[in-house]
Formats: C-alpha cells, structure tokens, sequence
C-alpha cells in the first residue's frame, strides 16, 4: 500500500474509479463500470482493500449488490442481495434500492451491513455474498411508527446512514430520514431514537421522541463518543454518553443556513469537520446557496464555521454534494474529496483551502469514497 | 415441458447476450426460477422478493399479459420479458 489514494464514485448512470499518484496530482480514471446502472454507494472494505462493494440498481430492474476482490477487476453479483421476507398474502415489502453500503467492524472479517428503500436493514457474514434481513428493525413493534409509508425523501424512505463505533461491534448508529438517528447495542437486536433536542420543523411536535430527517451521521475517527449529524433542519453534535444533540449549525452565517446532507469528520482532530451547505429555503432548491459554492469547516467542535471556497466558482455555481459523495482520506494534511451533482469531483489536498477540480462532464455523482491504494 | 423465452436487453448481461432462450416450469415463476438457476441473479431483477412482478417490468405468455407468477405455462408457450426503457 503507497500513499496514493484511490477514490470510488458511484454516479446515476454507472461507476468509475480514479487513481491518483502518490502526491495525489495526477488521477487516471477506470470507467465506466456498469454503465447505465444507478450505483447509490461504492465503498472498499478497510479489512481487505482489495474487496468492492457496490449498491447497485437501474430505473427498472430490481436492485442487487455488486462485489469484487481484485480491486474492481472483476465483479459479481450477490448470490441473494438484501430483500425483505416474503409474506403469506404478498402485500410486504420489497427492497426498492440499497442505499448504503457499510463495512462491518474491524474485529468481523466479511461482515457488511447495507440500508436500504424502504428503510430497512440488512447484514452479510459472506462479504457481501448473501444478505439476512436484521429482524431487530425490520420487524420492530414500531417499524410503522418510525418508518410510516407516506414519509421520506423524493427518492423513497431510506436508511440514510449506518455508523459502528470501532470499540464495540455491538454498538451501532443509524441515520433514517423518518425516525431520525437509532441506537443499537446489542448488534441490531434492538433499537431506540436518540434525537432529543433535534428539530423536525414539518411535524406539529418540533422536538418529538423521532420523526427527525437525519441526513447524515459520522463518528470522530479518534473520539467515537463524538457524533456529527447533518440533520434536514441543521448541522448538530452529540457527545456521549449524552443525550442531548447541539445545535452547532446555529453559529453558521444566516446568509448561508446549516441546511446540507454530508458531513465530514476530520481524521485526527475531533474538533474539526467539514460541512456543504445547500440552500434550505422556500421550496428546498438544494443548490449552493446563492450559486456560490463553498465547504465550511469548524476547528472547534462547531462553535464557530469557516468558508472555503478558493477554486470553487465564484459565482453561478449551482451544484450541490450528496450525502456520500464528500469524504477525507487518511493522509496528513488530510484530503478531501467531493463528488457534485453536475459530475464533477473536487479535492483539496490542503485540508480545504483550496480545491482543484480532478473530474468533469461525468454523469450525477451519488458517492465518494476515498480508500488507500 | 419446453418454454421459448425471450429476454430483455437490461438482462443480456445475465445471458451473455443472448435474447432467445429455452426454459422449463409448469408456472410463470417456475420458469424464472428455471432461468435463476442457469442466469444467477436475473430473477431478482424481475420479481421482486413477494413475487411482485416489477413495476416497469411487463411479461407476456404469448400475447397475453400477466403479472401473475402463478400463471401456468404449457409446452410450446412462449414467455416474453419486456422492461421499459423509459426515464433518462
């Protein structure tokens, strides 16, 4: 393994792998790789670097996952992708797409966990080979209460994001766009919401048990205990083991709002992270706030947002980050990589004050993710 | 029982390209789970998990449409698989 990263996209219309040169200037580009298939996420295994996974589906065709173990050589396809058990009258669920596709904890060789639409949670003990429905969600007393069949986003209800704290494989966060974040330590056995003080300004109750559209969740790589959440209605933090979430997007400037769908931990310092605002008002646009593209970054735990915005367009830039398509590699200073839904990929190789542009004219990127090569 | 099967081009990649195949099954499920057998994976991509035909998805034994994988097949029928290619 060098110091040169490779980034895998999962785009609207296939995935593409670029490589880059161990001071990470060059990028040479594999792709496309199933073309025409709608890839939602596309991760490395951080066990194995040499196995794939990606979520894969079209318009039409039902939904599957896709593996390799040669580092993208070769592919194929799960013998049973993630579906739902049938039942007896046929009216159950069935898995619209996979959404998220996360590796298992470090100390579980071949386990993966994917979430799906509807929501649903689904685990492999085979690399991904076969998938069990995780009953503990899917089939919980209050499954309809969490995930009732009107809510969700555009694109159908989903489980937004799965998150393990790498002490303890029995302990897992969720991020669903209709219960808000849930808590598991028992491995998925069992569930409660962990929202208090989270906003869900479209519910009559604005701080209920859930019913929170959390966009994204991610754990500090070096303080598990830290939670950064970008919620539908803002940016917050939670320290364990407190409960209570804070709004820390409530110090971003008011011009600018803390509406966004991705946030980024920084690798070594839990006080930093990255932010990609998007514009919240009115009938959601989900652009950059005026066409004036920037990441915000905070280096002291949220109190405080700064912009970055050298190399970005100054004006007209009307592109917005998904929730996995900004991600940071492992290098010092950190990388930062972001995948927009024009089909352009910007890095910063200096922890965000300036961006290059690596990539273009490819199609909507749905995931970036950033893996050593 | 001897089934004529015509496939879709979003499955071709499960066929190695071939459009015309021959399949067994007294049901319209039979002879899917028929092709899963030779085409891992393709079923799934056509059915979904409460035997659901999906929605874009349309299958005809003859000229007769149905979405119904209990529907029987006879020796000689002819299962044709069509998938929309609409959207962009």
């Amino acid at each position: 393994m060098s110091d040169a990263i490779q980034l895998l996209v999962g785009t609207r219309k296939g995935a593409w792998i670029y490589r880059s040169d161990a001071a990470r200037q060059s990028w040479r580009a594999q792709g496309p790789i199933f073309l025409g298939q709608i890839i939602n996420h596309f991760v490395a295994d951080p066990r194995d670097p040499n196995t794939l996974l990606m979520a894969a589906a079209t318009g039409h065709l039902g939904p599957t996952i896709l593996r390799s173990t040669d580092g993208g050589e070769t592919w194929v396809e799960a013998k049973r992708p993630p579906a739902f058990p049938k039942t007896e009258d046929g009216n159950g669920r069935s898995v619209d797409h996979s959404f998220w596709v996360e590796p298992g904890h470090a100390s579980e060789r071949g386990v993966w966990w994917v979430g799906t639409s509807p929501p649903g949670l689904f685990r492999s003990a085979d690399g991904g080979d076969t998938w069990d429905s995780v009953e503990g969600l899917n089939e919980h007393p209050q499954v309809l209460d969490w995930f009732p069949p009107e809510a969700g986003t555009p694109d159908g209800a989903i489980v937004a994001g799965i998150a393990i704290d790498p002490r303890d494989a029995r302990h897992m966060y969720l991020a669903t766009c209709s219960a808000g974040v849930l808590e598991t330590t028992d491995q998925g056995e069992t569930w409660r919401p962990l929202n208090q003080n989270v906003e869900a300004n479209f519910l009559p109750d604005p701080y209920p048990e859930f019913g929170q559209d959390a966009h994204h969740i991610a754990l500090a790589p070096t303080d598990p205990d830290r939670i950064w959440q970008q919620n539908h209605c803002g940016i917050y933090r939670l320290d364990r083991p407190g409960e209570r979430w804070e709004r820390i997007g409530a110090a971003m400037p008011s011009d600018v709002g803390d509406i966004g769908f991705t946030v980024v931990p920084h690798v070594r310092d839990r006080d930093t992270a990255w932010v990609w605002p998007m514009d919240g008002t009115e009938v959601w646009p989900r652009v950059s706030p005026g066409g004036r593209p920037a990441a915000y970054r905070t280096r002291d735990g949220g109190g405080s947002w700064e912009r970055q915005d050298r190399g970005f367009p100054t004006e007209q830039g009307w592109f917005t980050v998904k929730r996995q398509a900004f991600c940071g590699d492992r290098r010092d200073p950190q990388g930062l990589y972001l995948g927009t839904t024009g089909g352009e990929i910007w890095m910063s190789g200096d922890e965000g004050e300036t961006w290059r542009q690596i990539a273009s004219h490819l199609p909507e990127i749905y995931s970036v993710s950033a893996a050593p090569r | 029982m001897t089934i004529a099967v015509l496939i879709p081009s979003q499955l071709t990649a499960y066929t190695d390209g071939v459009t015309r195949v021959e399949a067994a099954g007294a049901t319209v499920g039979g002879v899917l789970d028929d092709l899963d057998r030779r085409f891992p994976g393709l079923k799934f991509r056509v059915v979904d998990e409460q035997d659901r035909v999906r929605k874009h998805m349309r299958m005809f034994i003859g000229r007769a449409e149905t979405r119904n994988v209990a529907a029987p097949m006879r020796d000689g029928d002819e299962l044709l698989i069509f998938g929309a290619l609409s959207g962009g």
